[in-house]
């Protein structure tokens, strides 16, 4: 079995409203998944169905290839976006009784708990009450207790929203450190820039329909459209350079700056064949750059979704 | 399974236990109880001794042994003064009035030309305690004249109370029925005090894990009718600790009280060897004393075994039933404030018990208002401990309705806990929004 997590036909509505409809998802194991999409587009009622806090109305789920039940839970660690913690608990206590909860023996909790405050140097933290640490603190513990347990997936709801920069790149290596420890993760959150380099798959969600997933690098690749970003040093006018250019290619953009005599340019070619263009590029000026634009987990969304609604 | 269960019960019951207000609370409840019946005692005897004094001009030959002083009035003679410096005398001395009886042939004539004069006007007390010494003397003097002495007046003046009796034979007593429901009412005003005192707590530790976020932290790991569960389980728990804490100490703190202020323990307590000579006071009372020890029996006669053991399972299962609706409604609402529209239909149920108890339960312990009561679910708690002091069986609770009132109770919390269950478990989910009647119901179809 090679997928963590497989939903068929998922379905969910609440009252009137629908929540998801048909959602079928492949989550590999040992990867990271985005789940994308924006607020209110389902992802959340997706992530409580799999941590079995709702169920859906319709549709299957298969946890490592048998379906979703309740021993299932200790092998799932959840950092959800409505995160908090006991105020007037101890951080220590509280981290125990959230780690037993999931059937940690106190014992084991009390060891793993003491190597994750040393790693996050957070040791002299244990016995302080959630209410004198601030939010940023308060995130680094959620995040230990959501890990104690080593689940075999877990699931990340805008994990970095709350975090300052320096803490969101140590919770970032330490999730990909698990990763290459063999856990199976999956990142929800609506700002696709922040987790496009981390995840490997993608799916996008809008209001409660998937409409596109699989692998990032195949998705980009077919959202390419032969863009092309460029910038050389030239001497004298470039107007006639624009005309040569535009037998072979369409120029877009075409920015010249004086002073050091940088022209930047975006072009769209007709096909995949950069040749012909780089060999007359080159006979005009020097190039010190020729890069593809590929398109953003964002723009292939809007895309997406565009031609979503203007095909109906 | 279970052992989460006990691992949230554990952190229930410590989190309120340790919680600095739960701790002054369970230290000074105790002190406001017996400061309040210290204060009770101590203004109930300055209203005992706020005597006022009457002074009395007599300038006729009758009425000179008659004003002896009472509970509420005394005298002080006035001699050889005439009306006018007996009043001012009054004034002056700051006294309550003036009694003035003008010289008379007869003693009719005397009373009916006598004047009671006071600054404002008088209080009944007074006048009614001065009326009821002419009418005495009318009233003897006016037999006098039809042959009857002084002697056989007294004898005829016998104090006169009807003896009881219960068809067994026992003697029963006045008031002994008030008694035993006032002893009851205790036990059910006890009950819901506490369901709502704890009741809130569930609800309060559920607004609390609603606005703290950290309730889909914990419903990840353990199924939200076991948060619910273990809440209300552990906050019980804290309650009966606390409980157990002012039992102890209030009747530590009592004893100490009667022992530094000296309150007179033996007129509470039912000593039968108390003996006669040593309280001169207590002989001329010893019909009162013989009454007081059927009190004493009767009290004793309580069934206590049964009432503490009813208590008990009257309380779990009233304090389940309600502590689940509140917990449903802590979910449903963001914070404190919104709840009131939903708290007031809890507590009115828990009301009306306690009124139907003292107006109906007090004067017809089993009538059709008091049995009704007593078996329908959310008054049960509160109703039927206010008759069971009789006890079960004959001319008491009969044992059917005692079963059937526990039978109703379990039937009702298994249904109520079910929607509170689907409220609460949509409710903790739902964030800045105020929740209509309308809408908790659409939550239980989810």
């Amino acid at each position: 079995m090679d997928h963590i997590l497989v939903a068929k036909n998922v379905s969910k509505t609440y009252g009137d409203y629908t929540a998801l409809s048909n959602i079928s998802l492949e989550i590999p194991k040992n990867c990271i998944y985005g789940l994308l999409g924006p607020n209110g587009a389902g992802k959340t009622s997706f992530i409580r169905i799999i941590n079995q806090i709702t169920h859906q109305d319709a549709g299957e789920i298969l946890f490592n290839g048998e379906p979703l039940g309740p021993e299932h839970i200790a092998q799932i660690g959840y950092l959800p976006e409505e995160r908090g913690l006991y105020k007037s608990m101890k951080v220590g206590e509280q981290a125990l009784y959230l780690a037993q909860l999931k059937g940690l023996p106190k014992q084991v909790a009390k060891e793993r708990l003491k190597y994750w405050f040393d790693r996050l140097n957070i040791g002299d933290w244990w016995n302080k009450k959630i209410q004198e640490l601030s939010k940023g603190m308060a995130q680094k513990i959620q995040f230990i207790v959501t890990v104690l347990h080593e689940p075999k997936l877990l699931i990340f709801d805008e994990p970095f929203s709350g975090f300052d920069p320096i803490n969101a790149n140590i919770i970032k290596d330490e999730i990909l450190q698990l990763k290459e420890k063999g856990t199976s993760i999956i990142f929800s959150t609506h700002r696709m820039e922040s987790v496009e380099e981390l995840c490997e798959y993608i799916a996008l969600i809008h209001k409660s329909e998937k409409i596109l997933d699989g692998k990032l690098s195949d998705i980009k690749n077919a959202y390419k459209n032969n863009m092309y970003s460029i910038g050389m040093h030239v001497d004298g006018d470039i107007q006639p350079l624009i005309a040569q250019l535009n037998e072979e290619a369409e120029v877009i953009t075409s920015n010249l700056d004086i002073k050091d005599n940088q022209w930047d340019l975006k072009v769209q070619l007709p096909s995949e064949d950069t040749a012909t263009i780089l060999s007359k590029l080159t006979k005009m000026g020097n190039v010190n750059r020729f890069d593809e634009l590929v398109p953003s987990a964002n723009d292939i969304f809007i895309q997406t979704v565009n031609n979503k609604e203007n095909g109906k | 399974m279970a052992s989460k269960l006990g691992l949230i019960i554990k952190r229930e019951y410590l989190a309120k236990v340790r919680n600095r207000s739960f701790i002054v609370m369970t230290i000074l409840s105790p002190l406001l109880i017996v400061g309040m019946i210290v204060l009770i005692a101590y203004l109930a005897k300055v209203n005992d001794e706020d005597v006022r004094v009457v002074t009395v001009l007599n300038e006729s030959d009758f009425f000179q042994e008659d004003f002896t002083p009472t509970k509420s009035v005394s005298f002080v003679n006035f001699h050889n003064l005439n009306l006018e410096q007996a009043k001012d005398s009054t004034n002056a001395l700051e006294y309550y009035g003036l009694l003035y009886l003008p010289k008379g042939a007869s003693l009719e004539e005397v009373a009916h030309q006598s004047y009671l004069f006071t600054k404002n006007n008088p209080n009944t007390t007074v006048t009614q305690q001065l009326e009821r010494i002419f009418q005495r003397q009318l009233r003897q003097d006016r037999l006098k004249r039809l042959g009857v002495s002084s002697e056989q007046f007294s004898s005829v003046e016998e104090p006169f109370e009807i003896n009881l009796s219960t068809f067994e034979g026992e003697r029963s007593m006045k008031g002994i029925n008030e008694l035993k429901a006032f002893i009851g009412g205790g036990f059910g005003y006890a009950i819901m005090m506490f369901i709502i005192i704890y009741g809130g707590f569930v609800m309060r530790s559920v607004i609390e894990e609603k606005t703290s976020r950290i309730i889909e932290v914990i419903i990840s790991s353990v199924k939200p009718f076991q948060l619910m569960l273990g809440k209300i389980i552990g906050t019980s728990l804290a309650g009966l600790t606390q409980f157990a804490i002012w039992i102890v100490s209030a009747s530590a703190l009592l004893l100490l009280v009667v022992m530094l202020f000296g309150v007179d323990i033996s007129a509470l307590s039912q000593d039968p060897n108390m003996s006669g000579a040593s309280m001169p006071g207590m002989s001329q009372l010893a019909p009162m004393d013989s009454d007081m020890m059927l009190y004493a029996k009767e009290i004793l006669d309580i069934p206590w075994g049964l009432m503490i053991f009813s208590f008990l399972i009257y309380f779990v299962l009233g304090y389940l039933i309600y502590s689940s609706i509140y917990a449903a409604i802590g979910a449903a609402v963001d914070n404190e404030t919104d709840t009131q529209q939903f708290i007031f239909p809890i507590i009115l149920p828990l009301m009306l018990a306690i009124y139907v108890g003292f107006f109906s339960v007090f004067s017809n312990p089993h009538g059709p208002i008091a049995v009704g009561f007593s078996l329908f679910p959310l008054t049960s708690p509160i109703v039927m401990l206010m008759r069971l002091p009789g006890g079960i069986g004959e001319g008491a609770v009969p044992l059917w309705q005692f079963l059937l009132s526990i039978f109703l109770l379990i039937v009702t919390f298994l249904g109520i806990v079910t929607l509170a269950a689907k409220v609460y478990r949509v409710g903790i989910l739902m964030y800045g929004k105020k929740p209509t009647y309308k809408e908790l119901v659409k939550w239980l179809r989810y």
